[in-house]
């Protein structure tokens, strides 16, 4: 079990020095990330009554595409110089690889949200009317809910043609339902209308069946050739 | 038809029937085999002889579509993943982390802790462990250097190695030699892939020669042929 730990931090380590010196996820994502923010800012012109039931849907569709950018990174830097094949070859097992992976994604998505969520107050004027410490487990346990599933289906589409398309086809449908209790739950604490319990519930619990499904069916989608 | 040579001991890899298909094209075609331990095997062929396949095979990449392979009497190859090390043709290395960097990480994969077997295995291939450059700057013949490092480090019992002279310059490659000889001598199975086996003559214990997914023939002499430098 140590050398489980060990390997999953030596390959997170790995990851974010190499995301560190290429800065390739980060960017792209930030950019991707502002971009939707102005966009949207500029469609329409919302009162902040309105951009509270609004807000929790803008701002998780918008980390929801940044997402996709990094997730399709992830596993592109082990394809340059088939350096996955030297992971294959090792005693290594293959869940320390996917979880190193997917805490790799979780970081660069909560910079992505700790850099962008003071804009998004700022151009949508937004001040929550609920408890506003809960907006914390629902990023965290939302973040979670979309790189989970998204290094899963990175890698399953590793091997496909047209990967960046394929990605976004088989992670959006799997992510409706953490989609809505993300989007549910940002809105009721905006507006504090209700308790937004349900919602984080339902997050942990699809947390949880999502990651042992992945952990279960990694080294499946690993050895396919 | 079966190849094998006589044997001292048991064999380190065993191979029967084996075929490996890739959609309706089969690289190999029903190829049976023995391979005896502490030997330096050269596989040669035309391109599409199937011999990175067969490594591939060997080394768990590549999953028989029909036959057994037996590597150190286990059909269960991940079990002996230990014991393998493998060079391909890219060079399995991160671009952007220096060798001393690549080597430390893939040391982790094997339980190998600190610096020391690291620096050991990149001074063994005559580059400085010190090196801070990324590997993506590294020339071609210092990064098949370096991946050869990365197949050493753990101190495999059986080496896999993918055309490890392309690209590396003639001092080099005969270095190459002479360390490949030395593992052979210290009691480990080599199989080299390889366009130049003139450069193994001294060194080989056996060649492999393939042929259309298959193993033609098994000469203890180089075998001369069409267009290679004799």
């Amino acid at each position: 079990m140590s050398s489980f730990w060990a390997i999953t931090s030596a390959t997170l380590a790995k990851d974010l020095r190499l995301e560190w010196r290429s800065k390739d996820a980060i960017n792209s994502m930030l950019f991707f990330a502002l971009l939707v923010v102005v966009i949207f800012s500029f469609s329409f012109d919302p009162t902040a009554e309105e951009s509270r039931h609004i807000a929790g849907g803008l701002v998780w569709v918008a980390f929801l595409f940044a997402a996709v950018v990094a997730l399709n990174q992830t596993w592109a830097r082990e394809m340059r110089n088939a350096v996955l094949d030297a992971y294959r070859v090792s005693p290594a097992p293959a869940n320390p690889l996917f979880l190193a992976k997917a805490f790799g994604n979780f970081i660069f998505v909560s910079i992505i949200q700790a850099l962008m969520t003071p804009l998004f107050t700022v151009f949508y004027n937004l001040r929550p009317l609920g408890p506003a410490w809960q907006l914390i487990p629902v990023a965290i346990l939302g973040s979670w809910a979309l790189v989970v599933n998204g290094t899963f289906f990175a890698a399953m589409s590793l091997h496909t043609r047209s990967r960046e398309i394929m990605l976004p086809i088989l992670l959006f449908p799997f992510s409706i339902p953490a989609l809505v209790a993300m989007v549910q739950a940002t809105n009721t604490i905006l507006t504090g209308q209700d308790s937004a319990k349900f919602w984080i519930v339902l997050l942990l619990t699809y947390d949880v069946v999502f990651t042992v499904a992945c952990l279960l069916l990694f080294e499946t989608v690993l050895d396919a050739e | 038809m079966t190849h094998s040579q006589p044997t001292n001991g048991s064999s380190v890899i065993v191979i029967s029937g084996l075929v490996k298909q890739f959609g309706r094209f089969a690289a190999l075609r029903g190829i049976s085999a023995e391979f005896s331990p502490g030997n330096l095997y050269v596989i040669l062929g035309d391109n599409g002889a199937g011999k990175t396949t067969l490594l591939r095979t060997f080394a768990g990449l590549a999953r028989p579509t029909r036959g057994k392979v037996i590597l150190l009497g286990t059909h269960d190859l991940s079990s002996v993943s230990a014991q393998i090390g493998y060079m391909a043709h890219p060079s399995l290395l991160y671009d952007e982390l220096s060798g001393m960097e690549n080597l430390r990480y893939f040391g982790r994969l094997y339980g190998i802790e600190g610096d020391q077997r690291c620096a050991d295995a990149i001074r063994k291939v005559h580059l400085d462990p010190s090196l801070a450059r990324p590997v993506g700057q590294y020339s071609q013949g210092m990064r098949q250097r370096m991946s050869l490092a990365r197949a050493l480090l753990h101190d495999p019992g059986i080496l896999l190695l993918d055309e490890p002279f392309s690209n590396v310059d003639a001092c080099s490659a005969s270095e190459m030699v002479n360390l490949l000889g030395t593992i052979r001598d210290a009691g480990k199975t080599l199989f080299v892939v390889t366009h130049q086996a003139a450069l193994l003559d001294g060194v080989a214990d056996e060649f492999v020669l393939m042929g259309a997914g298959k193993i033609v023939s098994r000469p203890l002499e180089r075998p001369l042929l069409e267009g290679a430098p004799r």
